[in-house]
C-alpha cells in the first residue's frame, strides 16, 4: 500500500497565500479527515493533490510517483479518485450512464475487437458493466438506476457523485464535503459506506468535512487547517483537546 | 415541374457545403465554447494546399485531397495548441479578440502567395457532361462533392456516438470538471476538435474549390455564410448543422429561381436565407437543434 505525502507545500494566487508549508501524510487503509473554519483552504489540498491546482512550492508524492504537477486525468488514471463538494455530474445522462462513462475510459480493447465484438471486447464490456452493477449495489443506488441525474434529490445525487468515484476503482478516494446539505439519515447512510469501504473495500479515504461529531467519530487521523497552516494533527481525542484547534474553532477566550 | 426539381438538387448540393463547412465552426464551438472567426481562412487554406499539391507538385487529386486534410488536422492542431491553450479560462472575448486576430495573420499569410490576388481551377480530372435525369441536370464536380460530403458527415457522426474519442469529446463540452474526474485530458480534447475541425474545413475547401474555382475572396466568404447556419441549427448540434445547411441551400435556390426577375427583384437568395433565419429564431431563439437549458433553481 502507498502513502500519499504532502510535503512542504504552499500555494499562492497572487499576493494570497492559499495553503503555506502544508506537510499531509496519508496512511493507507485509514480515514483521515481534513478539518477547519471555512477559507482554511481544505478544499485547496484536495486540488493539489487532484491536479487542478499546482503547488508553488513543495512537492506531492504517491508512493514512488511525483504527482507535483501531474494533470487531473492523469491522477484520476492512477487510482486517486474524487467525490466535489458541488455537483460535477453529466446532468442529462442517467445514473448507470454516468457511471459507464467512467469506466470508459479504461476500455482497453482495440476498434477491430469492437467490429468483431466477441472474446476481449464483449468480455470487457461485461466486466465493466458488472462492476458497474456492483457499485450501485454497494452505494443503494438500484431504484434510480435509470433515472436522469439531474432530476434525482440533492443527497442522491451526491451519492452517485460518491459512486462515479469509485467506478474508477480508486486506492484512494477523495471526498470533499459528501454529507453538506445531508440531514441525518442520509449522512448516517454515508458514514456506513465510509466505513465499508474502508473495511471491505481497503481503500484508503481523505475525508474533508464540516460535521465535527461525524469527524470526531470516523476518522483514524485528523489534520486541522486554519488560514492554510496546519495547526494541528493526531488521533481524534488528541486533536479535540488542543488548544490551538479550540482557538480556531471557538476562539479566545 | 423538372425547374422545381432542379432547384432541389441545387439546393441540396449548396446546402451540403454549407454543412460541411459549418461542421468545422460546431466541432470547436461544441467542445470549448470558442467561435472560431477564422474558419474560412483554414477552408481556403485547405483548398490551397489541395491545389499545390496536385498541380504544382503533381500529386493525383484524390490523394493530394486527402494529403491536404492531413495538414490541416496538424495545422489547426498546432493553432489550438499555440494561441488557445493558454486562453483556456480567460473571457471569452479574450478568446475571440484571438480568432479575429487569428483570422488577419491567415489573411496575411496567404496574401504572401499568389492565391491571395490570382483566381484558379483545378484541373478538370471529371467527365465534364452533367448527369441529366428527367430533366435535372447535376454535374460531376457536384455529386462526387455531395458524396464526400454526405460520407464525411455520417463518418463524424458515428465517431461522436461510438468512438472513445467521440465519447470522452461529448463529455467534455457537458462537464469540463467531470471529464477530468473520470480520466479525460480535456486539453487533448480540445486540441482534437480543432484538429478535426481542420480536417473538414480543407474537406469542405477542397469541394468548393472544385465546384467554384479558387478564388480566396469566395472561399473565406464561407466563414461568414457558416454564421447563419450555426445559429439557425443550434450552436452545438452536428446535425443541426447539416439541416440548417440544407434548408439554407434549399431557401437560397428557391428565392433566386422563383423570386428574382419577378416584381423588380433581384439577388434575393442572397437575402432571403437571413429574413427566414430571423422569423425561425423569433421562435426557436435556440436555433432548431440547440440545447435549451431548462435550469432547477
Amino acid at each position: 500500500m502507498k502513502h500519499l505525502i504532502v510535503s512542504d507545500v504552499t500555494l499562492t494566487f497572487g499576493g494570497l497565500d492559499a495553503l503555506t508549508e502544508v506537510d499531509i501524510t496519508i496512511e493507507p487503509g485509514i480515514i483521515t479527515s481534513i478539518i477547519g473554519p471555512n477559507g482554511a483552504g481544505k478544499t485547496s489540498v484536495l486540488n493539489c493533490i487532484s491536479g487542478f491546482y499546482h503547488p508553488s512550492q513543495g512537492t506531492i508524492y504517491y508512493g514512488e510517483r511525483n504527482l507535483t504537477h501531474a494533470s487531473p486525468h492523469q491522477v484520476s488514471n492512477i487510482g486517486i479518485a474524487r467525490a466535489f463538494q458541488n455537483l460535477e455530474l453529466f446532468s442529462g445522462l442517467s445514473v448507470l450512464d454516468n457511471l459507464l462513462l467512467a469506466r470508459h475510459q479504461h476500455l482497453k480493447y482495440s476498434i477491430f475487437d469492437a467490429l468483431i465484438y466477441f472474446g476481449k471486447a464483449s468480455r470487457q464490456e461485461a466486466e465493466n458493466r458488472s462492476y458497474v452493477e456492483k457499485v450501485i449495489d454497494f452505494m443503494e443506488l438500484e431504484p434510480y438506476r435509470k433515472s436522469l441525474v439531474g432530476n434525482l434529490s440533492y443527497g442522491v445525487q451526491k451519492r452517485v457523485e460518491v459512486a462515479r468515484a469509485l467506478t474508477l476503482d480508486p486506492e484512494l478516494l477523495l471526498l470533499d464535503e459528501p454529507m453538506a446539505g445531508m440531514n441525518i439519515e442520509e449522512k448516517e447512510d454515508i458514514v456506513r459506506f465510509m466505513f465499508d469501504l474502508k473495511k471491505e473495500w481497503g481503500i484508503t479515504i481523505v475525508l474533508v468535512e464540516h460535521d465535527l461529531g461525524v469527524v470526531m467519530d470516523i476518522s483514524d487521523q485528523i489534520y486541522v487547517l486554519d488560514f492554510g497552516v496546519v495547526i494541528g494533527s493526531g488521533k481524534p481525542e488528541n486533536v479535540a483537546s488542543d488548544p490551538k484547534v479550540i482557538e480556531a474553532y471557538i476562539g479566545e477566550e | 415541374m423538372s425547374y422545381f426539381f432542379q432547384l432541389v438538387v441545387s439546393g441540396i448540393v449548396v446546402g451540403s457545403i454549407y454543412a460541411l463547412s459549418a461542421l468545422g465552426f460546431v466541432l470547436i464551438y461544441k467542445s470549448s465554447r470558442v467561435l472560431n472567426i477564422a474558419h474560412g481562412q483554414i477552408i481556403a487554406a485547405g483548398a490551397f494546399i489541395t491545389y499545390a499539391l496536385t498541380v504544382w507538385v503533381g500529386i493525383p487529386i484524390y490523394i493530394a485531397f486527402g494529403m491536404s486534410m492531413v495538414i490541416t488536422f496538424f495545422l489547426a492542431m498546432s493553432v489550438e495548441r499555440i494561441f488557445l491553450r493558454r486562453l483556456i479560462g480567460e473571457p471569452i472575448i479574450s478568446v475571440i479578440m484571438v480568432t479575429i486576430g487569428l483570422m488577419s495573420i491567415l489573411d496575411g499569410l496567404i496574401y504572401l502567395t499568389p492565391f491571395g490576388t490570382e483566381n484558379f481551377s483545378f484541373p478538370p480530372y471529371l467527365p465534364t457532361t452533367p448527369i441529366t435525369i428527367g430533366g435535372v441536370s447535376i454535374s460531376w464536380t457536384q455529386l462526387v462533392g455531395v458524396i464526400i460530403t454526405f460520407s464525411m458527415i455520417a463518418g463524424f457522426s458515428w465517431f461522436f456516438k461510438k468512438s472513445t474519442i467521440g465519447i470522452s469529446m461529448r463529455a467534455v463540452s457537458d462537464d469540463q470538471m467531470a471529464s477530468m474526474a473520470i480520466g479525460i485530458s480535456v486539453p487533448k480534447v480540445f486540441g482534437l476538435a480543432w484538429a478535426m475541425a481542420g480536417l473538414s474545413a480543407a474537406a469542405a475547401g477542397g469541394i468548393i474549390g472544385n465546384i467554384t474555382g479558387l478564388n480566396f475572396d469566395t472561399l473565406h466568404a464561407f466563414g461568414i455564410v457558416v454564421f447563419p447556419v450555426v445559429i439557425l441549427g443550434g450552436l452545438d448540434s452536428i446535425q443541426g448543422a447539416v439541416v440548417a445547411g440544407i434548408i439554407m441551400g434549399l431557401i437560397q435556390q428557391f428565392a433566386s429561381g422563383y423570386l428574382d426577375g419577378n416584381w423588380g427583384l433581384n439577388g434575393t437568395g442572397e437575402v432571403m436565407p437571413y429574413i427566414i433565419l430571423l422569423i425561425i429564431l423569433l421562435f426557436k431563439p435556440h436555433g432548431l437543434f440547440g440545447i435549451h437549458e431548462i435550469e432547477r433553481v
